[in-house]
């Protein structure tokens, strides 16, 4: 089966300082892929760029068979324009690490607006259809509440159903439980597993718990310094990294997870 | 006596009267500049530079010329690019026009404040350009912003005598023409400042309610 994203000598800069440095990858559907490294390795470029909330300087990402940045026009292959863009990011959604929830709409306002404005549901049906998701990530009575009288925890469930209601075959997650108070991180990572368990999403997921990568990935993707340094089922990655700075990595984090 | 109360009397319903005309201008020439300063504003930020230039341009020409010259100017030039509008009507588009262009950097300072991810959570959702600025970041960025938008709003009705330069009736020309006509200045022009005193005063008092309105909606 063909893969569901391919990238291929994927490379981004910001300003001469190199942050993807060629990355080739592949993720076939429903697959669920860890994403895991040092700070500043380059794992949230990544996901931005599938998102195209950035633009590679070089490379290819290929999204459901379709080339996110180029289309073909007459037979030649020419800048995407914005309607291309449009139509291929409908397949993508992303959950960030600082929610970026709308503050000025209730929770149910922020998981309805891409259905009504996007997918173009009439008002009552989306209703509907934000409630529902709403009680899938356990905010049932937090429907009408704004963003400001959420928790943390809460807040980031709001964002996962936002994202969720625009029901994407792939969703991206950017250290998405980094912002939270240490209590409330279980029980997001237990919904992500829930989601990943379900098996219908692609999903990327960039993360610094390694048990959780460990038991619910298909894959973990070590990133280094702008590259991957390895990309293999769970078992291998945590019981014998084949790098040293790999075994170095899970080691220092390993110890301070305790 | 120098005041005198009873002849004061007299003469302020017909300055009543002239100041209706120019609360109809600060209200209306207020009304083009809180929305052409918001198209102004998003249109800056075009990505096209065909579009970004010239609107930058037009903002720094209208903010660096005076009031004055630009409603003489639409006065005398209108009628010959054929355009005829009635003395008031040329006043309210100077009016407004030359708002614009202050609300309009108003407005920026609002769009700026707005996080990044917000731009970016609309991507993600994939929002069209219009969706992202109606429902995200205009509703966002007015909030903030209404202070300033008050002050010019007191500011634009102080400007309003400068209407009187194109013979609009309004409270100041209209107490210059009682004082040519009975030679007292001193009552219709205290009480054209009275009246301007008392509506600043007023509508500052409504600005701050409109602020607490909307800090209170927005918690």
């Amino acid at each position: 089966m063909d893969p569901i994203i391919r990238l291929r000598g994927l490379r981004k800069y910001y300003g001469d300082l190199p942050v993807l440095r060629g990355i080739d990858l592949d993720v076939r559907a429903a697959e669920t892929v860890s994403v895991i490294g040092p700070s500043g390795s380059g794992k949230s470029t990544l996901l931005r760029l599938l998102m195209t909330l950035e633009r590679p300087d070089g490379g290819t990402i290929e999204i459901d068979g379709e080339s996110l940045w180029t289309m073909e026009r007459n037979g030649k292959r020419i800048p995407a324009d914005s309607r291309h863009l449009r139509r291929v990011r409908r397949k993508v959604g992303m959950v960030f690490q600082h929610f970026n929830l709308f503050p000025h709409m209730t929770a149910r306002g922020n998981v309805m607006e891409g259905p009504i404005r996007v997918l173009g549901m009439p008002h009552a049906e989306a209703a509907g259809h934000a409630r529902r998701f709403l009680e899938r990530v356990g905010l049932a009575d937090k429907v009408d509440a704004y963003p400001a009288q959420l928790s943390g925890g809460q807040k980031q469930r709001v964002a996962i159903a936002r994202a969720l209601a625009m029901q994407p075959k792939i969703m991206l997650f950017d250290e998405i439980t980094s912002a939270l108070d240490p209590e409330l991180v279980s029980g997001i990572l237990r919904l992500l597993r829930e989601l990943s368990e379900q098996g219908t999403m692609t999903m990327i997921i960039v993360t610094h718990h390694m048990r959780f990568a460990e038991r619910c990935s298909d894959r973990v993707v070590f990133f280094d310094n702008g590259i991957i340094l390895e990309d293999e089922p769970p078992e291998v990655i945590f019981r014998n990294p084949r790098h040293e700075r790999t075994r170095k990595f899970l080691e220092s984090i390993l110890e301070a997870e305790g | 006596m120098i005041f005198d109360w009873k002849f004061a009397w007299q003469i302020a319903p017909t300055l009543g009267e002239a100041l209706v005309v120019t609360v109809q201008a600060t209200v209306l020439g207020m009304l083009i500049a809180m929305s052409l300063g918001l198209a102004l504003a998003v249109a800056r930020r075009s990505r096209s530079r065909l579009v970004s230039w010239p609107i930058a341009l037009f903002i720094e020409f209208t903010r660096s010329t005076p009031l004055l010259v630009q409603i003489y100017f639409l006065f005398y030039v209108l009628p010959a690019a054929g355009v005829r509008f009635s003395p008031l009507a040329t006043g309210i588009v100077a009016l407004g026009v030359h708002y614009s262009a202050y609300c309009s950097e108003v407005y920026r300072a609002g769009i700026e404040g707005i996080p990044k991810g917000q731009w970016e959570a609309a991507t993600a959702l994939n929002l069209s350009r219009w969706h992202l600025w109606r429902d995200i970041v205009v509703p966002q960025a007015i909030p903030p912003v209404v202070p300033a938008l008050g002050n010019y709003l007191v500011a634009m009705f102080k400007d309003t005598p400068l209407l009187s330069a194109i013979t609009v009736l309004e409270v100041l020309q209209t107490a210059k023409i009682i004082g040519s006509e009975t030679f007292r200045y001193v009552e219709p022009l205290t009480i054209t400042g009275a009246l301007f005193l008392v509506l600043s005063l007023g509508s500052a008092t409504l600005i701050r309610r409109v602020e607490k309105w909307l800090k209170v909606r927005g918690a």
